[in-house]
């Protein structure tokens, strides 16, 4: 497994000169999952944050061939990319080794390209889709997404008189791609280096459809200091809000074990940031938007805990 | 040359063509009434008949968005779709026209919903007209044919590198069965050559990023480059229509006029109508009008000068559009066709006509009826009119 020291020394693929923000969480895990495997990439990305501050004309901080087409259909794409490829190979035109990485952000993902990846996975393409999670639509502003937490304060979805954050709670996508029945499924984040390098390296090793959800901190978005971007990462998963998992051909591990009793109250998190800060005025109805987020949470890393017992007996 | 004759629906024709161009990679979604065009090819595929691989994605956005992504990777790519499935791809497809992939689709023309209709219009392709694709429409299933070969050398030309959609109209001639002339593999493969991707994300010696963006400094040099691209395009054309000519017997330029050296009064009209019409001209003329068609086969790049001057002798003009723009002033093609006799220092006394929408048969007696309209009125009219409107 590579640790910083050892993929600082692979040559980068993801360069500086990028335009995202001091203390983006992406360009963080674009480099654990570029440099967690020794072949040539070819990436797709969605339209966001990562693909407009990455390269803007004339410059690029792409060091390895990369292709953007629109919002919905960063799957779709790099699906046509891998369909060329396997054609090619077959024809003897092409003789390269390469992987596909596809990527959007959580708005790219969860919501408008959702179809785009189902059919993409579904058609058993052999690339690895990467979700950088930062929970809104950060490039247009902070919208809401389907991943923006219950009571979040997004633009769509403002802290008001009437109405505290969003109505809603997350979708659970991860779960959603295992049940795409794919090879490998992950959960990790930007502040678990190991973590995260350790799955892109078994992903990468895997030939067909992976998907990897990756929680990606947002200076501006979250409302939080840009030196403290590992910490939320690690808060996050501290509280169980994004818990690490893997799912290997439906087999589940929780790779940071983390039961009810010793997770942090998701209160801790929250309390960092300011789309979270009307909820800490501690009246009833902030409470209770809390103790929402907080039962979601335990529900989910519950559902986890049985989905490892019934799967992976072993798994300690 | 040796030919082959054999009687085949536009449908089938199209899937021919699209065995024997035998592209790397075809990604498509099922639509009436172009379905059938990826059934047969389907079979050819499994048959192991064409080396192409077959991308069957769940949606026609995620169709042209593959082909995109196919294309830029440097292999040769095909679709096929009608109607909803076209205008879904929409937003892809100006994408893939700026990236300037020379993706190659046969769109079976029929009706845009609402009201839901499965028959021809020309709606869909007009929808699209302002995308950066070049459009050549087909008359009957031979000329699909020929239409989707050159296609692919006009679309894949160097100084050109533009997506290209050929048409035929739905049901009337994807579903219509006529004489159809095939040449051998051979001679076709060997007309279209082998492919030379204009730029190649598989190439990992020459990373390259594609798709950036293009913001106040630039866009509007990318929109230019386009533009000369699309000019380029016309010439191509004629260059590669003429060829096809010669090698295999029939060639083809930016519309056929038929009859118009001594016309007084001219129809243009696109696709399946231009046979009515024909036959509508032939009895008009023992009438003692004289009367000719020109139609357009090609519709971006649009021929305006070209036009113009095949105009400029007659008294009056019919223009028939089977799709509506929606303006109150007149259909895609008399919009182009007015503004090609303006620029050109041209007024004549037209007509313009909507007609066939939904599939709304049209018969020759209509056509020969807009003749008689015209050659009796000596002004012309700005009013666009619906043909074949059941009377209240
Ligand atoms: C079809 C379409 N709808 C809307 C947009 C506008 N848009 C561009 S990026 C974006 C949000 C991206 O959010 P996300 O995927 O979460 O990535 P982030 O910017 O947060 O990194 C939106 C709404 C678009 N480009 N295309
Ligand atoms: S707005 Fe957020 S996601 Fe976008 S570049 Fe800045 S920190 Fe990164
Ligand atoms: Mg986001």
């Amino acid at each position: 497994m590579a640790n910083p020291k050892q993929s600082a020394l692979v040559e980068e693929k993801f360069i500086g000169g990028h335009r995202a923000c001091a203390g983006c969480g992406f360009p963080i895990f674009l480099k654990q999952v570029l440099g967690s495997t020794s072949d040539p990439i070819v990436v797709v990305s969605a339209t966001g944050c990562l693909e407009v501050t990455s390269t803007i004309f004339p410059f690029s901080a792409w060091k390895t061939p990369f292709l953007h087409n629109a919002f919905e259909n960063s799957a779709a794409t790099c699906s046509g990319i891998e369909g060329a490829w396997q054609s090619l190979k077959k024809q003897g035109k092409y003789d390269k080794n390469v992987k596909f990485l596809a990527l959007g952000g959580d708005g790219g993902t969860y919501d408008i390209g959702l179809q785009s990846l189902s059919g993409a996975m579904e058609r058993r393409h052999d690339m690895m889709y990467v979700c950088y999670n930062n929970e809104a639509y950060m490039n247009t502003g902070v919208q809401r997404s389907g991943a923006t937490q219950f009571g979040q304060h997004t633009t769509t979805s403002p802290a008001g008189k009437a109405v505290s954050g969003k109505t809603q709670g997350s979708k659970n996508l991860t779960e959603i791609m295992v049940a795409h029945d794919l090879p490998y499924v992950a959960q990790t984040t930007i502040g678990y280096w190991q973590d995260a390098t350790k799955k892109f390296e078994k992903a990468w090793a895997i030939t067909g459809p992976k998907f990897v959800n990756v929680y990606s901190p947002c200076v501006p978005g979250w409302g939080y200091h840009m030196s403290q971007t590992v910490k939320m990462s690690k808060m996050a998963v501290e509280t169980n809000l994004w818990p690490l998992y893997e799912v290997e051909n439906g087999v589940y591990t929780i790779t940071f074990k983390n039961p009810v009793e010793k997770r942090k109250p998701v209160e801790e998190f929250l309390k960092l940031q300011v789309r979270f800060k009307h909820l800490m005025k501690g009246d009833d109805k902030s409470k209770a938007i809390i103790a929402q987020i907080q039962k979601t949470i335990d529900e989910r890393y519950a559902h986890l805990e049985l989905m490892e017992k019934a799967t992976n007996p072993a798994a300690k | 040359m040796e030919k082959t004759i054999v009687a085949r629906t536009g449908n089938e024709a199209m899937a021919e063509a699209m065995r024997q161009i035998n592209p790397d990679v075809c990604a498509a979604y099922p639509i009436t009434p172009a379905t059938e065009i990826m059934q047969i090819f389907s079979s050819f595929v499994n048959d192991g008949l064409v080396n192409t691989n077959l991308i069957t994605v769940e949606s026609e956005h995620s169709a042209m968005s593959a082909c995109v992504g196919s294309a830029a990777a440097g292999a040769r790519t095909m679709t096929a779709t009608s109607s909803q499935g076209l205008i879904y791809m929409h937003e892809i497809l100006f994408i893939a026209a700026s990236l300037r992939l020379p993706i190659v689709m046969a769109d079976v023309n029929r009706a845009i919903s609402g009201p839901i209709n499965i028959h021809c219009d020309h709606s869909d392709t007009m929808a699209e007209r302002d995308s950066g694709w070049i459009q050549i429409f087909s008359e009957n299933s031979q000329e699909a044919y020929d239409n989707m070969i050159q296609a692919i050398r006009i679309a894949e030309r160097k100084d050109v590198s533009l997506p290209a959609m050929v048409t035929t109209d739905g049901f009337i001639i994807s579903h219509g069965m006529e004489r159809l002339e095939t040449y051998p593999d051979a001679e076709v493969k060997k007309f279209i050559g082998e492919y030379n991707p204009p730029y190649n994300v598989l190439n990992l010696e020459k990373p390259i990023t594609v798709g950036s963006i293009v913001l106040t400094d630039y866009y509007l040099e990318h929109k230019k480059a386009q533009h000369e691209a699309m000019k380029n395009a016309k010439k191509a054309i004629l260059d590669i229509g003429k060829e096809f000519g010669k090698v295999f017997g029939k060639e083809y330029g930016f519309f056929e006029e038929y009859k118009t050296s001594d016309a007084d009064y001219v129809l243009v009209c696109l696709g399946s109508t231009a046979g009515t019409t024909k036959a509508a001209i032939e009895e008009l003329r023992q009438e003692g009008i004289k009367c000719g068609l020109i139609k357009i086969r090609m519709f971006r790049p649009f021929p305006a000068e070209e036009l113009a001057a095949a105009l400029k002798k007659c008294k009056g003009i019919v223009v028939l559009d089977r799709s509506e723009a929606m303006n109150t002033q007149a259909g895609p093609v008399a919009t182009e066709i007015k503004a090609a006799l303006y620029d050109a220092g041209i007024a004549k006394p037209m007509h313009n006509y909507i007609y066939g929408l939904g599939g709304r048969e049209i018969y020759i007696e209509d056509i020969k009826n807009v003749f008689r309209n015209i050659s009796k009125d000596t002004k012309g009219s700005n009013e666009v009119k619906y043909l074949g409107l059941k009377e209240a």
